[in-house]
């Protein structure tokens, strides 16, 4: 047994009995689940087609359901890496609240339930994909992307870009080239979110052992490869309106966000050491998270006052 | 901490008692949700005239 295995269980011992609801709920990744919610609905509301609102909410509560189960699931796996990086050392399995198996039970238990209660109160398309997100998120990205490959937040990406896609056919009970280009639009939009904040926790990711770029292929080919990325991000961004399916306002405000998206993005590119380098990463981590909330506001918006 | 006792079993701490009653008021909630918003979803499902008892499907007694 590891060193950090014999100190959470001796906190385990400790603390057993003493896990609270905000414990459980924390082993959801509250805020990660906002995310999907808000992609998901977005994905309900730009499909064609009407939704009575309980069956939409009930899609919506699966989603995010789902979603939350698949992060349990990841910090059961992840427990051991948690332990070790200053991020996710207090998160509930590692800080010895909740023990491993309660959360693994945990997950699996809301990952049937939200993939049966979706695929029989709304549509099977949907339960299927939901399905199929939970186990990409928690199987492959967790169990096996994570540890092997610094592309492991590329490939991982699908999971967490799928959401409007189960939105759109919980809708239509199928899948167009709208809500596949949304899809595409977060799975490009992954890579610089995540490596601006690996540029800034590589020693955290050093530590727990975990491959991401800056620590496989160094902090050079890492800002390289987020100026790629963000090229392919800002017309991929407008794409939706040059495609005919949003309005005028959706297309400015994709065009002034990818603008600004590659700015930060350059700004990553040019500025490479000490506390610069630091801030520039700092900004486009925060603005990425603003990038994409601002787009799929205004197509919430413009989806709302069709 | 958990104290164990031969006649007693497992003696709970006044905290450990006071999460598990948390525990359990949060299940209690999530179920009545959940009774709720099947209901909900069964009527939505089946419309309004499932509650019609004329529209329901005659049963014939045989004697």
């Amino acid at each position: 047994m590891s060193l950090v295995s014999e100190e959470r269980s001796a906190r385990a011992d400790q603390l057993s009995g003493f896990a609270g609801v905000e414990d459980y709920w924390a082993l959801l990744k509250p805020r990660v689940m906002s995310l999907v919610v808000f992609t998901g609905l977005v994905g309900i509301v730009r499909a064609p087609g009407d939704i009575h609102p309980v069956i939409g909410f009930v899609a919506l509560l699966c989603i995010a359901i789902g979603a939350g189960a698949a992060g349990a699931l990841n910090m059961w796996y992840d427990a051991d890496i948690d332990a070790r990086m200053d991020r996710t050392r207090g998160r509930p399995i590692p800080a010895g609240r909740v023990e491993p198996g309660e959360a693994m039970v945990f997950g699996l238990f809301l990952s049937a339930a939200s993939v049966i209660i979706l695929g029989l109160m709304v549509g099977m398309l949907a339960g299927a994909l939901l399905a199929f997100t939970i186990f990409f998120y928690a199987v492959v990205y967790s169990m096996w992307l994570k540890r092997a490959t610094p592309q492991n937040i590329v490939i991982g990406g699908a999971a967490g870009a799928l959401p409007p896609v189960i939105g759109w056919a919980s809708v239509t009970g199928n899948v167009s080239l709208e809500p596949l280009l949304l899809f595409t639009l977060i799975f490009i939009w992954t890579p610089p979110h995540f490596w601006a904040l690996a540029l800034l926790k590589k020693r955290d990711y050093e530590r727990a052992g975990v491959p991401m770029l800056p620590n496989v292929a160094g902090d050079d080919e890492t800002r390289r490869q987020i100026w790629l990325y963000s090229l392919l991000l800002a017309p991929l961004g407008v794409a939706p309106f040059a495609l005919g399916m949003t309005g005028w306002l959706y297309g400015a405000v994709s065009i002034a966000l990818g603008v600004l998206f590659l700015v930060f993005a350059w700004q990553v590119y040019r500025k490479r050491e000490g506390e610069p380098a630091e801030r520039a990463a700092k900004h486009l981590f925060a603005y990425s998270i603003l990038y994409l909330f601002l787009l799929f506001a205004v197509l919430l918006v413009e989806g709302m006052a069709r | 901490m958990n104290a164990m006792s031969d006649d007693k079993g497992v003696v709970l701490t006044e905290a450990q008692k006071k999460s598990r009653k948390r525990r359990s008021l949060a299940i209690a909630l999530v179920l009545a949700f959940l009774c709720v918003l099947f209901y909900a979803v069964t009527i939505v499902k089946l419309g309004p005239s499932v509650m019609k008892k004329g529209d329901l499907p005659a049963i014939t007694v045989l004697a």
